[in-house]
C-alpha cells in the first residue's frame, strides 16, 4: 500500500464523528441559506473558501443585511478570533509540512483542530499525511454536507432539532480525551472557568475575546504551576 | 436574495480572506525558519488544553439557566457523555449516544 493510502485509511476512523457532525450541521447550513435564495452552488462556494461553520451561519445574515464590507470584516475578526489561538498551538505540528502547509492552515477548523490535538498516527503512518487527511475528509464533508442541505432545501422533513448537540458532545469527549492524557489539568480548568465566567460577565454575544485574554492571563501569570508536573 | 451575485461574490470572498487571516496569524508571525519564543512555545502547549475547555463553553454558550427547561436537556446530555465515555471509551457511541438522547429530550419531553 502506498504511504498516502495508509495514511488515509488510518485518517478516516478519527474522522467519524467529524463526517456526522458536518454532514448534519452542512445540511442544516444549506437548508438556510437555501432558504434565502442561494441555491446550492453558493453553499458549495461557501465551503469551500470559507470552511468555518459558526462563521458561515453568521454569513448568511451578512448576506441578507445589506452590503457592508467593514461590518462584514469585523464580524468575521470577532467570531474567528479564536482561531488566532489554534495556529500558536500548531506551530510545531505543523513544522516540516512543506507543500501541504497552508492547505492546513487554511483549514484549520474548530473540529479539525481539536482532532489533530488528539488523534496520533499508528505506527508506520506518515504522521504529515495523516494529518492533511484529517484535514481534507473534515471539509469534504463539510462541503457534502452544505450541499446536500441546499439541494434538500424545503424538501426535508425530519425533524433535526437538537442535532447540533452532535458538536458539543465531539468537544467534551475530546475534553475527556485530554484530560486522561494530561499530567497537569490547570490549563483545562483555566479553559473552562475562565470563559464560563466570561460567558456570565459579558454574554453569549462577546464572550469569546474576554475570555481569549482572560486565559493567556492567567495561563502568563501563572506559568511555573502550568508547567508542573509535565516533567517527570 | 438582497444583494446581487456580485455583491455576494465580494462579501463571501472577504469573510473567507479574514478568516484565512486569523488562521494565519500565528505562522506569519512566528515563522518556521525562526525559533518560536520560548513563551509562545509554551502558550503553544498548553493553550490546546484551555481551547478545548473554551469550545465546550462555546457551544453550550445559548443554554438559558434562568427560564424553561433550566439547562436540564444540557446537563443531562453532557452527563450522559461523560458517563459513556468513561464506561466505554467509545468515541462514537459516547457522541452518538448523548446526541440521540439530547434530541429526544428537546423534541419530545422539553418542548
Amino acid at each position: 500500500m502506498s504511504e498516502k493510502k495508509k495514511a488515509l485509511k488510518a485518517a478516516f476512523p478519527h474522522t467519524i464523528p467529524v463526517l456526522t457532525g458536518y454532514l448534519f450541521i452542512g445540511i442544516a447550513f444549506g437548508v438556510l441559506l437555501q432558504d434565502k435564495g442561494y441555491h446550492f452552488g453558493w453553499a458549495i462556494l461557501m465551503s469551500a473558501c470559507i470552511f468555518a461553520g459558526s462563521m458561515q451561519f453568521v454569513a448568511i445574515s451578512l448576506l441578507t443585511g445589506g452590503f457592508n464590507l467593514l461590518n462584514t470584516v469585523v464580524m468575521t475578526l470577532m467570531v474567528n478570533a479564536r482561531h488566532i489561538f489554534y495556529g500558536l498551538a500548531m506551530l510545531d505540528k505543523f513544522k516540516g509540512m512543506g507543500k501541504k502547509k497552508p492547505y492546513m492552515i487554511f483549514s484549520l477548523s474548530d473540529e479539525t483542530f481539536s482532532l489533530l490535538c488528539s488523534a496520533k498516527p499508528p505506527e508506520g503512518v506518515h504522521e504529515k499525511w495523516f494529518q492533511f487527511f484529517i484535514a481534507l475528509l473534515d471539509q469534504l464533508y463539510w462541503i457534502a454536507g452544505s450541499a446536500l442541505g441546499g439541494l434538500l432545501g424545503a424538501a426535508m422533513h425530519f425533524n433535526t432539532k437538537g442535532i447540533d448537540f452532535v458538536m458539543t458532545a465531539l468537544f467534551v469527549v475530546i475534553f475527556l480525551d485530554q484530560w486522561k492524557a494530561a499530567d497537569n489539568h490547570l490549563p483545562a480548568l483555566v479553559g473552562f472557568f475562565g470563559s464560563a465566567l466570561c460567558l456570565l460577565l459579558f454574554g453569549p454575544q462577546n464572550f469569546i475575546i474576554p475570555s481569549m485574554i482572560l486565559i493567556v492571563l492567567i495561563l502568563t501569570v501563572f506559568r511555573r504551576p502550568m508547567e508542573k508536573e509535565e516533567r517527570p | 436574495m438582497t444583494l446581487t451575485a456580485s455583491e455576494s461574490m465580494i462579501i463571501i470572498l472577504t469573510i473567507a480572506a479574514v478568516t484565512f487571516l486569523t488562521r494565519a496569524l500565528p505562522f506569519l508571525l512566528f515563522p518556521d525558519h525562526r525559533e518560536t519564543p520560548k513563551y509562545i512555545a509554551y502558550l503553544g502547549k498548553v493553550l490546546p488544553y484551555a481551547i478545548i475547555g473554551m469550545l465546550v463553553v462555546y457551544c453550550l454558550k445559548e443554554t438559558t439557566l434562568t427560564v424553561m427547561p433550566f439547562g436540564i436537556p444540557e446537563l443531562i446530555a453532557v452527563t450522559a457523555v461523560v458517563l459513556l465515555h468513561t464506561w466505554k471509551h467509545n468515541t462514537l457511541l459516547s457522541i452518538a449516544g448523548g446526541t440521540l438522547l439530547y434530541m429526544l429530550m428537546v423534541q419530545f419531553v422539553f418542548v
